[in-house]
């Protein structure tokens, strides 16, 4: 369960979100999009691929991708964890995740999830943002995020200098 | 040496201004100087405890940022470290 | 030179007004020093002992007098008249308020200019050869490579949290006054024998408190690969680099730890799979920023200049400048032209807002609007008619610009030190001012010839002192400044990091030290041609050792 009340942002609006952090060992729910963690989804694979509920993958900052080539088609999102918004491993395992294992699905940064580096993380590749901090959650919902373009991608929230 | 002996035997709390950055200083009456001499100096140990406490509710309250102790010269009034001297004076250039 | 293009306008337009919403976010109290702190890093600004200080990058150094000028204004207007140039090619104030930043940063982006990353674990302003685009010696102009890695770098939405700070420099002459060798990423722009065009690569150099020379990855990158494969070596250093040890987390570190031929696989196999959609830098991509940067309409005119020569003969100032200060330009008839911000005495690097104007009018006047900032802390004025130099030189005496002293004893690269610094430990202007003083006398400074004399005022080295002929390292010994000396560094092509001489000298006598190793090399050098450099790495520490510290 995660310990933070958090929302979840996608597609440029706050949508409901089903999903529950797994503790290792603990059972999977039915009725929900059940996140697990790199270690347990190893060790228990053919369980957790044989399974036909919703499963997702999270990872920590720390992980790396060894062991998950091949597998990524199984997950209906993968999370990574931001420990530290200054610790910017998520933003290279988002990279390596959609460009050298080929992922397609739902990559959802969570953590230290803050209102000045959230455009990094759009457009970084992450589709969705699980946000625990009301600051960001309140300048996001008053279109407070400026956005500084970037060669080549459209602005993905309305910035306020395009606003004046 | 004898300067290193009384170092922490009397303390002002220094801090830089939020808006400007300038190097200021906390007087006895809560206000803030760029003088160290006019500076509020207590005694080291819980008196000096109490004086970081009172600054950083300055900080806290956005006044000034990152406040400290420094060790100042009692009879001078002037802060015992180089680093601080240049702090409470200008650059020597 | 580089102009913005409508993106490059709104990307700084919307950075100003995100950093004037922060700063608003900061003063009402909305943000805490904790949350405002990296945010401000971001955007250049530091807090100094004094006072913020305002990092304005200068993208590889390169000037023109409308910029310059706009430089002078702000100093003018929000600073005490004057401005510091860097050993990044940048330029900092130190006594700007943070309430006038968003202001400061509305009147850059008005010329084209920012402080985006100049700060922080990101990819900072990358640096090139100060001479690029008019030495005589020169291969490839390095300036558009520069200015692809800026945009390529810009906000790059993976490299903005690394586990550290991390600086590219690109040189195009194999003479590298870039410094490539004590960078991050260092690249030699060259040509192969079929006369296409390449990059050596080399990684993980760098100075702090850990010095290493850094290792070549590869030794003829065609042009076409040059992004992806910095990318891969930083995609690479982002996830493996050290997180736990603030002094470790360089790529240097992660270098040396697990070894050249470790890192090159690792490097390879990312670059390996890159995807092929973005990997390759178009010819035509390359063509569009190269022809920003076509070399100006040169006149043709003969190599020598019956003018200069017959004005030399009057002017003993203008013949030394010209010996000193004049290095040999590609085009026939023209010059490049340091101009020394070391006057006698003086603050190394800084430059008042009144002189600023001065060289922007000579800039504007005789070398085709441009200039560009040295690391070694100089203005060059690239591209001057040698017919002209006689009033260059007029101008820049006028301005107090015309110290005849490129490359001498006096030329001192400093760090700012305890003076401005809050990193430092002891104070490196002064030290620089009273060696200045010492040797004063231009017979003495060029009769010592070339000596590179680089002074830190902490263990960071930003004063570069590690690959100083002599460095200089100030440190607290027991609340004393005290100064330890290293020799033999040097930063070119025969990159090497200095070896300390043996014990530290107090504030007053470190001038005398420096006064004793120099009358040592003149006594032992074979010939005035062997440079300080040579002569050390012939003989050793030992004579210099044993000079310094007889009467110990």
């Amino acid at each position: 369960m995660p310990t933070l009340e958090t929302e979840l942002y996608r597609g440029g609006r706050f949508v409901a979100d089903d999903a529950v952090y797994v503790a290792d060992g603990e059972p999977l729910p039915a009725n929900a999009l059940a996140l697990v963690s790199k270690k347990r989804y190893l060790a228990e694979r053919e369980v957790l691929d044989a399974w036909q509920g919703r499963l997702g993958l999270a990872l920590e900052t720390a992980d790396t991708l060894d062991g998950l080539e091949g597998t990524l088609d199984r997950f209906a999102t993968i999370v990574l964890r931001f420990a530290r918004y200054a610790d910017g491993r998520p933003y290279s395992l988002a990279h390596r995740l959609r460009h050298r294992l080929g992922y397609r699905g739902e990559l959802r940064a969570a953590g230290d999830v803050l209102q000045d580096q959230i455009v990094f993380m759009l457009r970084g590749g992450f589709d969705a943002l699980e946000i625990a901090h009301a600051g960001t959650r309140a300048a996001l919902r008053a279109n407070r995020i400026v956005v500084v373009p970037t060669r080549g991608t459209a602005p993905v929230v309305q910035s306020l200098a395009a606003a004046e | 040496m004898a300067a290193r002996k009384i170092k922490f035997d009397w303390v002002a709390a220094t801090a830089n201004d939020l808006k400007g950055g300038e190097a200021v200083f906390r007087r006895a009456d809560g206000s803030w100087t760029r003088a160290v001499a006019e500076a509020e100096l207590v005694p080291g140990g819980e008196a000096g405890a109490a004086l970081l406490a009172r600054a950083q509710a300055d900080h806290a309250a956005n006044r000034v940022v990152e406040p400290v102790l420094i060790a100042v010269d009692p009879t001078t009034r002037r802060p015992l470290s180089l680093r601080e001297r240049i702090r409470a004076d200008g650059p020597t250039v | 030179m580089y102009r913005y293009d409508q993106f490059d306008r709104s990307f700084v337009a919307a950075r100003v007004a995100e950093f004037r919403d922060q700063v608003q976010r900061r003063l009402s109290g909305e943000l805490t020093e904790d949350q405002f702190k990296p945010l401000r890093l971001m955007n250049g600004v530091y807090l100094q002992l004094h006072a913020y200080m305002l990092r304005i990058a200068i993208p590889y150094g390169v000037l023109s007098g409308r910029q310059l000028r706009k430089l002078a204004h702000i100093g003018r207007v929000y600073d005490r008249s004057s401005g510091h140039f860097t050993t990044r090619q940048n330029l900092q104030f130190n006594w700007v308020r943070l309430a006038d930043i968003p202001d400061i940063l509305s009147e850059l982006a008005e010329v084209e200019m920012h402080a985006i990353q100049t700060s922080g674990n990101c990819i900072r302003n990358v640096t090139a050869d100060h001479f690029a685009g008019a030495a005589a010696d020169e291969t490839v102009d390095p300036r558009p490579y520069a200015e692809l890695l800026r945009q390529w770098s810009s906000l790059h939405p993976e490299f903005t949290f690394l586990p550290r700070k991390f600086k590219l420099a690109v040189t195009g002459a194999a003479v590298d006054r870039a410094a490539i060798q004590v960078h991050d990423i260092g690249l030699e722009v060259k040509r192969n024998e079929r006369g296409e065009i390449g990059f050596a690569v080399y990684v993980g150099g760098g100075q702090g408190r850990t010095p290493m020379i850094a290792k070549k990855l590869r030794d003829f990158l065609p042009e076409r690969d040059l992004l992806a494969y910095c990318e891969a070596i930083l995609r690479v250093y982002n996830l493996e680099g050290r997180r736990d040890n603030k002094y470790k987390a360089r790529i240097k570190i992660l270098v040396h730890e697990k070894g050249l031929e470790e890192i090159a696989a690792s490097v390879e196999a990312e670059f390996a799979a890159r995807p092929v959609a973005t990997a390759n830098l178009g010819e035509a991509e390359i063509a569009r920023i190269a022809a920003y940067f076509a070399p100006p309409k040169f006149a043709s005119l003969p190599a020598r200049s019956s003018v200069l020569d017959a004005a030399q003969a009057k002017d003993s100032a203008l013949q030394r400048f010209v010996a000193r200060n004049v290095s040999a330009h590609k085009a026939p008839g023209y010059g490049v032209v340091t101009v020394s911000l070391k006057p006698i005495g003086g603050i190394p690097g800084d430059a008042t807002s009144d002189q600023m104007d001065a060289l922007a009018d000579i800039a504007e006047r005789w070398s085709f609007d441009e200039l560009r900032v040295s690391h070694a802390q100089n203005i060059v004025l690239p591209h001057v008619r040698l017919d002209d130099l006689p009033q260059v030189h007029a101008a820049l005496a006028a301005a107090g610009l015309a110290t005849p002293n490129d490359g001498l004893v006096t030329d001192i690269i400093a760090c700012p030190g305890l003076d401005y610094c809050a990193l430092a430990n002891a104070r490196s202007i002064p030290v620089a001012q009273e060696i200045s003083q010492r040797f004063a006398d231009l017979d003495r400074q060029n009769a010592i010839g070339e000596l590179k004399l680089k002074i830190s005022g902490c263990i960071n080295a930003c004063g570069h002192h590690h690959v100083g002929h002599i460095g200089i390292l100030g440190v607290d010994r027991q609340g004393e400044e005290f100064y330890q000396i290293t020799l033999g560094g040097a930063e070119g092509a025969d990159c090497a990091i200095g070896e300390l001489v043996g014990p530290g000298f107090a504030a007053d006598k470190i001038t005398d030290a420096v006064e004793t190793l120099v009358e040592t090399y003149l006594k032992l050098r074979r010939d005035p041609g062997e440079r300080f450099l040579d002569a050390y790495r012939r003989v050793g520490l030992g004579p210099f050792q044993e000079a310094l510290y007889a009467d110990a």
